[in-house]
């Protein structure tokens, strides 16, 4: 077991009451392998009509959290602890038959691959007008209208006629609309999207990201944006959680996210998009190494092997998310001192590679496995 | 679509055309018993075989017997007489389908009922005690033949040897028309018998597809729009079911090879025993009629399950 952190929380922002607020939740699934501590005590909150990005590498345990919001991850047999406050009610306490009522209804999900996400037997109006019904008492005349309405809400052409289509006769950004349409159908006050462009063409993800936003400032909605695209959450999110080894490593507002990222891991996701208006000499820097086993987590900084700069004593020491000095609202959990943080962005900003950065701030090059890679 | 359908149909004629040919080189050409030698009587004289030879038309050429089959059967529905009883083929077999009828109409219902249902129960609670006490049974079943079933089945629990007498044995049938209890309890244990080995197929596919179908991603989203889980295992089965209709015409020829055995040991005046004694007896007549119907049986249901997948599976079109 990894050492407890204290579940520090984030302040409410001015937007007042959070809308959801997860404390210090864990979830963990037996296998034969052993536990997997596929979340680890995070803690998060959304407001109303805000987006909150969670950006992480897949099995980062970003898609596990929201099932978990969702009451389905303990269908299949997980172990979850924490709070999840929805509306000031613990959704970790409700019964199964109290959580349904809530899924679909108040907390909508859509997902990445939307063809596999639609049953492909039925026609995408049934499957609108299901999730009507299962939530409320609608005659079937009116939920087909209904449906009709919110095909065309998310701009599917001819809805009256595509109602009747069946998933396979719709195009990939169609589907993913349908999905939306399906997951607005009972006006949730929340919506969790899990991945939503993934699986789609780069012009269709900027419709779809468009897409959302105006149904968001049409609705009221807050959105939790799962992703591991940095690029998708700067166009949405107004505050990033950054989650690593089922941990969130740095939460802060999106645009201090990106002009001030506290964490080496943060560095590293922001350091491998490529962006057209750099220098073309820049080189991308990819983070060295792949995502941890959850079942056995490195010791200490759970980071610290992928970590160029890591210092002997931090795979001894488990950080906890703390605040950073000077910018409210931000938290980072890192062991390194806040001032050589900031030294060492600033150079990584200057275009220098991540050793060039070390000996800069003098600190001792223990870099495994960091080789040179050029981009 | 209907061309696809004139298309199968003309397929299935040829197909039967085929069936009769092959049932004919196997009969008459591979040795088995002559029978005019059969009809002849003992010690019997040369000229006399050669005179049941002439009558029965067996003196004629192969090919040219054939040929005057084939036109009775496509141009006059006439499936010539039985060398045995000298009755129409189509007469006998008139006669005995409701048996055979009943039987497999019955075995098919409890085949399709109890193999799917206890592959959605298993497939719901896999590696549950009742997964793995259905499954063992299943394949016991798979793997007992009919005609073994159907002897326990009687010494288990017929009327006259078995050790539960609670139900009528063997050559109790009668027809619907003449009394229908005794038509029911007397084709429970065949019914049982006939559906087992099928029933079991089923049940072990049923679970393996719906297993499988469960952890697709359209369940999740199933359970994410807070469909109540009834609904949701409903939605499972609806996807899970549609490779197997395509398995479900296959087995019927399985079910009309069982229904030989099984009427046999249970006497029941159907098709399979007609098919039974006619091998017996060399009665080629009769042989090829019986083959004949259960392979027009076969394609059809073939033809119907192809059709009923189209309209099962959005995503199938046939041109």
């Amino acid at each position: 077991m990894s050492a407890a952190e204290p579940a520090t929380l984030p302040e409410p922002g001015a937007s007042g009451e959070a809308l959801l607020r997860v404390e210090d939740l864990r979830v963990e699934f037996p296998s034969e392998d052993g536990v997997v501590h596929a979340v680890d005590g995070i803690t998060y909150q959304v407001f109303p009509g805000k987006t909150l990005g969670i950006v992480g590498e897949s099995g980062s345990g970003k898609t596990v959290s929201s099932l978990t919001t969702l009451g389905l991850t303990r269908l299949q047999g997980a172990n979850v602890s924490g709070r999840i406050l929805f509306e000031g009610r613990d959704l970790v306490a409700l019964s199964d038959g109290e959580m349904r009522t809530i899924r679909g209804n108040d907390i909508a999900m859509i997902f990445q691959d939307p063809l596999s996400a639609l049953h492909p037997l039925y026609s995408v109006g049934k499957q609108l007008i299901e999730t009507m019904q299962a939530h409320h008492s609608v005659p079937k005349k009116q939920a087909k209208e209904r449906a009709i309405e919110l095909l065309g809400l998310v701009g599917i052409p001819d809805p009256k006629r595509r109602v009747d289509a069946f998933p396979h006769e719709y195009s990939g950004g169609m589907r993913q609309r349908a999905m939306i349409a399906m997951a607005l159908a009972n006006e949730p006050k929340l919506l969790i999207a899990d991945e939503p462009t993934t699986a789609l063409d780069v012009t269709v993800q900027a419709q779809i990201l468009a897409l959302m936003e105006r149904l968001q400032s049409e609705l009221g909605m807050a959105i939790i944006i799962i992703t591991h695209d940095l690029g998708v959450v700067a166009e949405m999110a107004d505050d990033i959680a950054v989650m690593y080894a089922g941990r969130i490593v740095e939460t802060a507002s999106a645009d201090a996210v990106f002009s001030n990222p506290e964490h080496p891991y943060t560095w590293g996701l922001l350091k491998s998009i490529p962006r057209l208006e750099a220098d073309r000499s820049e080189l991308l820097v990819p983070i060295p190494g792949t995502p941890p086993s959850l079942i056995n987590r490195p010791s200490g900084c759970h980071f610290h092997p992928r970590c160029a700069y890591a210092q002997p004593d931090h795979s001894r020491i488990d950080p906890a998310l703390e605040p950073v000095p000077g910018d409210p609202g931000h938290y980072v959990a890192c062991l390194l001192e806040a001032e050589v943080r900031r030294k060492i962005w600033a150079e990584l900003q200057e275009g220098a590679r991540p050793q060039e950065a070390i000996a800069e701030v003098g600190l001792e090059d223990t870099a495994p496995g960091l080789e040179e890679t050029s981009g | 679509m209907t061309a696809y359908v004139i298309r199968r149909v003309l397929w299935g004629i040829a197909l039967l055309v085929i069936v009769c040919a092959l049932t004919f080189i196997l009969f008459r050409v591979l040795p088995t018993g002559n029978p005019a030698v059969l009809r002849a009587g003992r010690d019997p004289q040369p000229h006399l075989i050669k005179e049941i030879e002439r009558v029965l038309g067996l003196d004629k050429s192969l090919p040219t017997q054939f040929w005057d089959y084939l036109k009775g059967v496509f141009l006059h529905f006439n499936f010539g007489y039985s060398y045995y009883s000298q009755q129409s083929v189509i007469t006998l077999i008139k006669e005995r389908l409701p048996a055979t009828i009943s039987l497999a109409v019955g075995a098919g219902i409890i085949w399709v009922v109890a193999g799917l249902s206890v592959g959605i129960v298993s497939a719901l609670k896999p590696r549950s005690l009742w997964d793995r006490t259905a499954m063992g049974t299943a394949l016991v079943l798979i793997s007992a033949p009919e005609f073994w079933l159907a002897l326990i089945a009687l010494l288990l629990f017929s009327e006259d040897i078995g050790k539960f007498k609670i139900l009528p044995g063997a050559g109790s049938y009668v027809p619907i028309s003449q009394d229908p209890w005794q038509w029911f309890t007397s084709l429970i244990m065949p019914w049982f018998v006939l559906a087992a080995g099928s029933a079991a197929i089923f049940a072990r596919l049923m679970r393996g597809s719906l297993i499988e179908t469960m952890k697709e991603d359209y369940i999740r989203t199933a359970r994410a729009k807070g469909l109540s889980e009834r609904r949701v295992v409903r939605q499972g089965v609806r996807a899970a079911i549609n490779p197997i209709v395509t398995l479900l015409a296959l087995e019927i020829g399985v079910l009309l090879g069982g229904a030989v055995l099984v009427e046999t040991v249970f006497n029941i005046p159907g098709v399979g025993r007609l098919a039974y004694n006619a091998i017996v007896h060399s009665d080629f007549e009769v042989i090829q009629g019986t083959v004949l119907l259960a392979s027009m049986f076969i394609i059809i249901a073939n033809i119907v399950a192809d059709i009923a997948y189209a309209y099962l599976d959005p995503r199938v079109r046939y041109a």
